[in-house]
């Protein structure tokens, strides 16, 4: 079992370093900024004064080396800086109860990681189903209105699913409120029902992915010979699918989950802002819009993680669930 | 208790509504082999069908008004069904035409083109058309501005409209038909531009890769790595805040940026693509009988790969296009997009978003935002079909 431990390590040293690389995109990009922080932060009509102690509290006035490492070790002991619109109202109005990036974010990623969870509770199920079953009667009239419908859900924009989703299930029939107005605190029913809209526009699109996926994995395996042997059995095709198929396909299924779980990631900013859902998505572009560098760079470098997490989760399940894949040429 | 009766009730009709449809099949068929064979679940789905569509059709004839009130469902179910069909029955008598008329070729692929495609040929040529000639079909200009703000779309003046702006106007006064109109020019020909952009230089970094090899390709094949790590809303996102403020201090436009942006992040897609098919092409004997020539690298990859890779890359041409526009019409619709005075869909879409709430006593007046929104749905939908059609041909999937 060792070499798998060493391979698992392997690819967590490998995703570390892409997240590492990333993360000096992330800063360089954030640098090419044109002028000087200070000034973002205080606005045109700054004193000369304020905008030397901004310099100085920024750390503005050392070399981007010095600047790089310094913000890598901040965001490693779990510092992400404060906030321009903090700064400003604090250098404008007075009082120093700055709220870290950190507090900002906080209770937004647990609410995004909530909408994702509810997403994902809803879409597996559905999407491998529908995958068996589309695969079971490919061909039929059952797998294209499948394939149409699916199709048509994964090439429309979200914001368009999600209008129309408001449109039939809260202006025409008041099931679900329109705007996802959650906190913290919320008991869990009342926070299910103000969730269900953007978790189900989220399934729509996501489904579509997964369930064309499990098709085609389903649908390659069909070819195998030991597929052809259990027919040739007789067994009925639901058994040759459930009993043969399903367990050799379960391994790229899994990678399709994982995948797709990362293209939640960059679905949830529109949705969420389409709902007006208090996610970590409606923070970063809210912060895009009024040019929050810190909170953007947070956001970013987040969600870049989340992103190499789950494709490196997927790489190592893939490799877990086929041993082939253990021992590369 | 009653729910639970209900519900026993409704679990008998499942089990035995299937089985008594299927017996009778075997019995009027005279036990025809599609009857006797046919599985419990697949009857079921029949019959569950047969009941959607029942309920579909009675739902479609309910009055379109009770009281006086509108019953905007109904009104609007109509509106989904009527355009279904007719978009239907539209892509059928294109694909009669296309059988009838042309040059053998044309006609060769109509006869094996499936209604789907039909119907995505159709779209695509009628954005084109609109796209290209979007100054002169459009009754209005797309920045100009009428003193009356918010009229109803529907032309009726008794209900608020304007026979004069049948979409009505928004927010400013301006005419929304027209918008739409220019939105066509403004956003399908930014995000083509900006597709062919990232195929000219993903294409031809992913070609130099290929034929050059070595340190060239560990360079640039680890750079689109690390820039495919981000996702690539997010990436354009974070880039964009830094070009808003660029463009505020050259004085360029955002869109511009916009362009650049989005097509440096899909250039890293098209890149993988290329050189993955560019590397299978460049071991050919024909190639090596190029080089012994002394032919230059320009020729090598615009005349000896280029035409060798051309199906992959239209395929990919096809989604790539899907890929931007969506990225372009999110971002707009962000508001970080597509700035105005310039038409544009996802902007419209934003604008006019709070018109849905009025669905219910007013269905008109909702159309505005949806038929942005179903602009943008309507065309990538059509190339995801075309593009699917495409891939199936080319891939000689049977089963």
């Amino acid at each position: 079992m060792g070499s798998i431990f060493q391979i698992i390590l392997q690819r967590l040293a490998l995703g570390i370093l892409t997240l590492l690389i990333v993360s000096i995109v992330i800063f360089v990009a954030v640098n090419a900024l044109p002028g000087d922080f200070a000034q973002a932060i205080l606005g045109q009509g700054a004193t000369d004064e304020a905008v030397a102690q901004i310099r100085a509290d920024l750390g503005l006035d050392q070399n981007y080396f010095m600047r790089y490492f310094s913000w890598l070790g901040n965001v490693l002991t779990g510092d992400l800086g404060i906030s321009f619109a903090q700064m400003n109202f604090a250098s404008n109005m007075g009082g120093d109860q700055l709220v870290g990036v950190v507090e900002q974010i906080a209770p937004r990623f647990k609410a995004t990681m909530f909408l994702a969870g509810v997403t994902a509770m809803f879409a597996v199920p559905i999407s491998i189903t529908l995958g068996v079953l589309a695969a079971l009667y490919r061909n039929s009239i059952f797998d294209r209105a499948v394939n149409i419908t699916t199709l048509s859900s994964i090439s429309s924009p979200e914001f368009f699913l999600a209008y129309i989703l408001i449109l039939v299930l809260a202006v025409l029939n008041p099931i679900f409120p329109s705007l996802s107005n959650v906190y913290e605190g919320m008991a869990l029913g009342e926070k299910l029902n103000r969730t269900m809209l953007p978790a189900l526009t989220l399934t729509l699109v996501v489904t579509a992915h997964m369930m064309r996926m499990t098709r085609a994995a389903i649908i390659n395996l069909l070819a195998s010979p030991y597929i052809e042997m259990a027919r040739l059995k007789g067994i009925s095709p639901m058994r040759v699918i459930v009993r043969h198929a399903l367990p050799n396909a379960l391994a790229p299924i899994i990678n399709v989950i994982a995948l797709n779980l990362a293209y939640l990631i960059t679905g949830v900013v529109v949705v969420e802002v389409v709902f007006v859902y208090p996610g970590i998505g409606q923070l970063f572009v809210d912060s895009v819009k009024i040019r929050d560098i810190p909170v953007v760079q947070a956001c970013c470098l987040i969600f870049a993680a989340a992103y190499i997490l789950l494709n490196l989760m997927a790489d190592i399940l893939s490799i877990l669930s086929n041993p082939r894949l253990r021992h590369p040429k | 208790m009653s729910w639970l009766m209900h519900l026993i009730l409704i679990l008998i009709a499942t089990a035995v509504v299937p089985w008594m449809f299927r017996f009778a099949g075997q019995k009027f068929t005279g036990n025809k082999p599609f009857f006797r064979d046919m599985p419990f679940a697949v009857a079921f789905g029949y019959v569950a069908g047969l009941l959607v569509l029942i309920a579909a059709v009675s739902y479609y004839f309910r009055p379109l008004e009770v009281n006086g009130v509108p019953s905007a469902g109904v009104i609007f179910f109509r509106w989904a069904v009527q355009g279904f069909i007719g978009f239907a029955i539209v892509a059928y008598l294109f694909r009669l035409f296309g059988r009838a008329v042309g040059t053998a070729g044309t006609r060769k692929l109509f006869r094996a083109m499936p209604l789907t495609a039909a119907f995505g040929v159709l779209v695509i040529l009628l954005y084109a058309i609109v796209s290209i000639f979007a100054g002169s079909i459009a009754p209005y200009g797309q920045e100009e501005i009428f003193a009356n703000a918010n009229i109803v779309p529907g032309g009726n003046p008794m209900m608020g409209g304007d026979p004069n702006f049948p979409l009505g106007t928004d927010q400013i006064g301006r005419d929304i038909y027209s918008r739409l109109i220019y939105g066509a020019q403004n956003t399908v020909g930014i995000a083509f531009a900006t597709t062919c952009l990232a195929f000219f230089v993903g294409g031809s970094l992913g070609f130099l890769a290929a034929i050059v090899g070595g340190w060239l390709d560990q360079i640039l094949s680890r750079t689109v790595d690390v820039l495919m790590a981000i996702p690539a809303l997010i990436f354009a996102l974070l880039l964009m805040t830094i070009a808003s403020v660029w463009s505020n201090q050259l004085g360029v436009d955002r869109t511009i940026f916009m362009v650049l942006i989005i097509a440096m992040i899909d250039s890293t897609r098209v890149y993988r693509l290329s050189r993955a098919v560019g590397q299978n092409i460049v071991v050919m004997d024909y190639i090596e009988a190029a080089k012994l020539r002394g032919e230059g690298m320009g020729y090598l990859i615009f005349k000896e790969i280029l035409p060798n890779a051309m199906a992959p890359l239209l395929a990919e041409f096809g989604l790539r296009f899907c890929f931007v526009f969506l990225t372009i019409a999110s971002l707009s619709f962000l508001g970080v997009g597509i700035q105005p005075p310039l038409a544009d869909w996802g902007t419209m879409v934003k604008d006019l978003s709070q018109f849905i709430n009025f669905a219910a006593f007013a269905p008109n007046v909702a159309t505005a935002p949806l038929l942005a929104a179903g602009a943008i749905a309507l065309l990538t939908v059509a190339v995801n079909f075309v593009v699917d059609w495409m891939l199936h041909k080319s891939s000689g999937l049977k089963d």
